[in-house]
């Protein structure tokens, strides 16, 4: 009888607990693994397989921007793929509604509500070149800043720290 | 004035800090639990929305209808031709419209290009990932037609219920109210 109290009270705790996460992570602020090599020397990927992606760069997301969906030229956002709903992309912005851009051979304008995104390395990067301009609300979250594991330890990359917040 | 001093300390020590401590943050800790939950039921299970405007007529009221909207569909990939969702605009991220399903992806929609003048008719392919949205309303509706077919990550519900009536029923004697509520379910 005692272990199935203290099993409930795990219960119990262990509920609370992902209520707590899961809310934080889906209104305030949130820690991600990167898979792929598209953002590859601002975020390098170690492998795309669990649980070699963790020793790659980590990243803080931050969700506070999709209460008035105000991003600037040069954000690194993660959103959902156009093309499928579950597949998760991490690009940075390049063009925002209203702006031109040139892609292949086209210069298109920029809809209301939309905006371009591309991979820093474009040798690997499926982004708005392949599938257009990316309806703002896919964008579920906001790169903050890269923590970088160095086995077990978290290590802060100051210079990339200066470039990625706020170009 | 130091036995002042003395007696108010005193005072000061006496006051169990500690177990109001306590307290207070297991009020501040349920009260943090009860939004959590909320939220989560909100965003993942159901909730309830106020839907306006003309463009769902004859289905939803101008003047506004109360509908419970499930959040387990979009998720598990579970919608269907036919389901009335609320979804993001795409040409505004922050206004949620609420449309109905004509097509999934790699459907051919055919619609009038103008409803009111003419017969002129024009197809589209649904592209992989995305879905065709209408309004029940084809005169008064800003949908598919005007912006195109919609990624389906914009998708944030299904409405499966619509209250339809609220009526108050006074009992004289008692003071009390006798709400009566009759739902209508969207297959």
């Amino acid at each position: 009888m005692v272990r199935l109290s203290s099993l409930w009270l795990l219960t119990r705790k262990s509920a609370v607990g992902a209520l707590l996460g899961i809310t934080i992570s889906d209104r305030y602020l949130t820690i991600s693994p990167v898979r792929g090599n598209s953002m590859h020397p601002t975020f390098s990927a170690s492998s795309t397989s669990f649980p070699g992606y963790l020793k790659g760069d980590l990243v803080l997301i931050e969700r506070f921007c999709l209460q008035d969906f105000k991003f600037s030229h040069g954000d690194i956002v993660i959103f959902k793929s156009p093309n499928d709903h579950r597949q998760i992309y991490v690009k940075r912005l390049v063009a925002l509604p209203g702006d031109w851009v040139e892609a292949s051979s086209d210069i298109l304008k920029i809809p209301e509500g939309h905006c371009w995104v591309e991979g820093d390395n474009p040798a690997m990067s499926w982004d708005s070149r392949s599938f257009g301009p990316v309806s703002a609300h896919q964008q579920t979250k906001f790169f903050f800043f890269p923590l970088q594991f160095v086995s077990a330890e978290i290590k802060w990359v100051a210079t990339s720290f200066d470039v990625i917040v706020r170009l | 004035m130091a036995a002042g001093r003395l007696s108010f300390l005193r005072r000061a020590a006496a006051i169990p800090w500690s177990s109001i401590a306590g307290e207070a943050i297991d009020r501040v800790l349920l009260v943090a639990k009860t939004v959590c939950a909320v939220h989560v039921v909100n965003t993942y299970v159901c909730s309830i929305a106020l839907v306006r405007g003309p463009s769902m007529l004859p289905t939803i009221n101008i003047t506004g209808d109360i509908v419970a909207v499930e959040r387990i569909s979009p998720l598990c990939s579970l919608i269907a031709v036919g389901d009335v969702v609320l979804l993001r605009s795409p040409e505004n991220p922050l206004k949620t419209v609420t449309k109905r399903v004509l097509a999934l992806e790699g459907d051919a929609v055919t619609f009038l290009l103008d409803p009111t003048k003419g017969f002129a008719t024009k197809t589209v392919l649904v592209p992989k990932g995305h879905v065709w949205v209408q309004g029940d309303n084809i005169y008064e509706s800003r949908d598919s037609r005007q912006f195109g077919p919609v990624p389906y990550g914009l998708i944030e519900g299904r409405a499966f219920c619509r209250v339809r009536s609220i009526t108050r029923f006074l009992l004289l004697k008692h003071k009390s109210f006798v709400v009566v509520v009759t739902f209508s379910v969207y297959i």
